[in-house]
């Protein structure tokens, strides 16, 4: 069974879809128990890092997760899911869950013509491969809508980068865990075929 | 870098497509579903649905539509047309609906904004603005003023105000449609663009008057919107989504060419 982690974190119905879609029967659910006993999961997000993570930790969901992602099972993080999958967030400066070192930092431009929050397709480019991120051409776009950006310390967590003003780690990932900054739910073809590569992942990279 | 959006509007009326010509005299065109998929497969990049229902007791028709567009198309849809409530705006949220536009009701009642941002989030929430342009005065310092019921009522404030006030209350994204450019396929109104587009740090998407490819060229440089939006020039076959993301690709603007 595939779960999606739903932690008041907005519009989860569209991932549920976009899974549909791809062959996968996912069910969303605020149970940590569910969570625990998943084959696979998923953890979306739209929303502030602070009330994420004061609702994750209210309800246990963060230790369901953390020990879902140590028996080895894969799980794909979206947006503010990969956000919180940090050790910080400058969003409500918010200690966040430490699965992957790093920072999450706000965009800050002089440029007054780079808009914020970054709302649209922008190209993803392809750092190390992944799994998941077979199949991803040059000049695939993909799309985004978030004002702050994740900045793992590592760069061997790093496998995608987009351009906005400067270059920002736009999926990550460590063993069986996964993250998009993107949505592939909203992404037309190439973010199915992401989805439906997560359907198939077994988690090894 | 981020790529400049093309979206096309539809407006639905009890379930179906209309299109609309300075806001009066609508006329069907054909279902709204159908259409949402043709543009879709042919790399549209967000797609508005903008509900004319006339009458209340139908909304449900519209919530409907919603929930089959997003069953089958993956890319950001927004939702608008007599939002009054964050009720309302969470409804068409659960059919599918990723952004909230709201118009009308927020002029009247500016704190629709703030509490719907609150509720789903401040990139999900899209101001609607009707502008017409008017004297320049000093009561409409910028030369241009809010409307709404479709462009009938003036209210008396200054587009460039509204504009500023709506970012501060927490809209994500900005809609500009010029009621005078509306339908006229004459081109959008790059003046107001461009000067909104540089009063907010929010996206811009510009609407009304879209005719030729050119206009659309014209607005994401001159105009300096971050999305051109179409309706008719695509609804009655006279462009595609692909030719026209073709033609503002070979002119040097940046679209998304895959998908």
């Amino acid at each position: 069974m595939t779960v999606i982690i739903d932690y008041d974190a907005g519009n989860l119905r569209s991932v549920q879809r976009a899974c549909t879609e791809v062959g996968l029967d996912a069910e969303i659910t605020a149970d940590p128990e569910r969570v625990r006993h998943a084959a696979r999961v998923i953890f979306p997000g739209v929303g502030a890092a602070g009330s994420a993570m004061r609702s994750l930790c209210g309800t246990g969901m963060d230790v369901a997760l953390k020990e879902v992602i140590a028996a080895g099972r894969p799980v794909l993080g979206i947006c503010l899911g990969l956000q919180i999958s940090l050790d910080h967030s400058e969003e409500n400066d918010q200690r966040t869950l430490g699965l992957i070192p790093g920072n999450v930092r706000r965009f800050s431009f002089d440029d007054p013509e780079l808009k914020i929050p970054h709302m649209g397709w922008n190209e993803v480019r392809v750092l190390q491969p992944h799994p998941l991120l077979e199949g991803i051409e040059a000049g695939d776009e993909f799309y985004f809508v978030h004002g702050y950006f994740p900045q793992p310390e590592d760069r061997a967590n790093v496998y995608a980068v987009t351009d906005y003003e400067s270059e920002f780690a736009s999926a990550v990932g460590r063993e069986n865990y996964f993250a998009t900054q993107f949505h592939p739910e909203k992404s037309g073809r190439v973010g199915l075929r992401l989805l439906a590569r997560f359907k198939d992942w077994d988690g090894t990279c | 870098m981020l790529s400049k959006r093309l979206i096309a509007c539809l407006d639905v009326r009890d379930g179906k497509l209309a299109k609309s010509v300075r806001f009066v005299d609508t006329k069907d065109i054909g279902d709204p579903v159908e259409k949402a998929r043709e543009y879709y497969a042919d790399g549209l990049d967000e797609l508005v649905f903008y509900d004319i229902t006339a009458s209340s007791d139908k909304r449900n028709i519209m919530l409907d539509v919603v929930e089959k567009v997003a069953e089958q198309v993956f890319i950001p849809l927004s939702v608008g047309g007599g939002v009054r409530s964050v009720a309302d705006a969470t409804d068409l949220r659960l059919a599918g609906a990723e952004k909230i536009n709201v118009n009308s009701a927020a002029v009247q009642r500016p704190e629709l904004i703030s509490e719907c941002a609150e509720a789903i989030g401040d990139q999900n929430i899209v101001l609607s603005m009707d502008i017409r342009r008017v004297e320049r005065c000093d009561e409409f310092p910028s030369g241009y003023e809010i409307v709404i019921n479709g462009g009938r009522t003036p209210m008396g404030i200054d587009a460039l105000d509204w504009a500023r006030k709506g970012e501060k209350l927490g809209a994500g994204e900005l809609v500009i449609n010029s009621i005078d450019a509306d339908g006229t396929r004459e081109g959008y109104e790059l003046t107001l663009t461009a000067m909104l587009a540089e009063a907010v740090r929010i996206p811009v998407i510009a609407s009304g008057g879209a005719g030729k490819p050119e206009h659309l060229y014209d607005v994401l440089t001159t105009g300096k919107a971050d999305a051109a939006l179409v309706a008719s020039m695509v609804h009655y076959g006279d462009y595609t989504v692909s030719e026209l993301k073709q033609y503002l690709h070979d002119q040097g603007v940046k679209m998304r060419m895959s998908w």
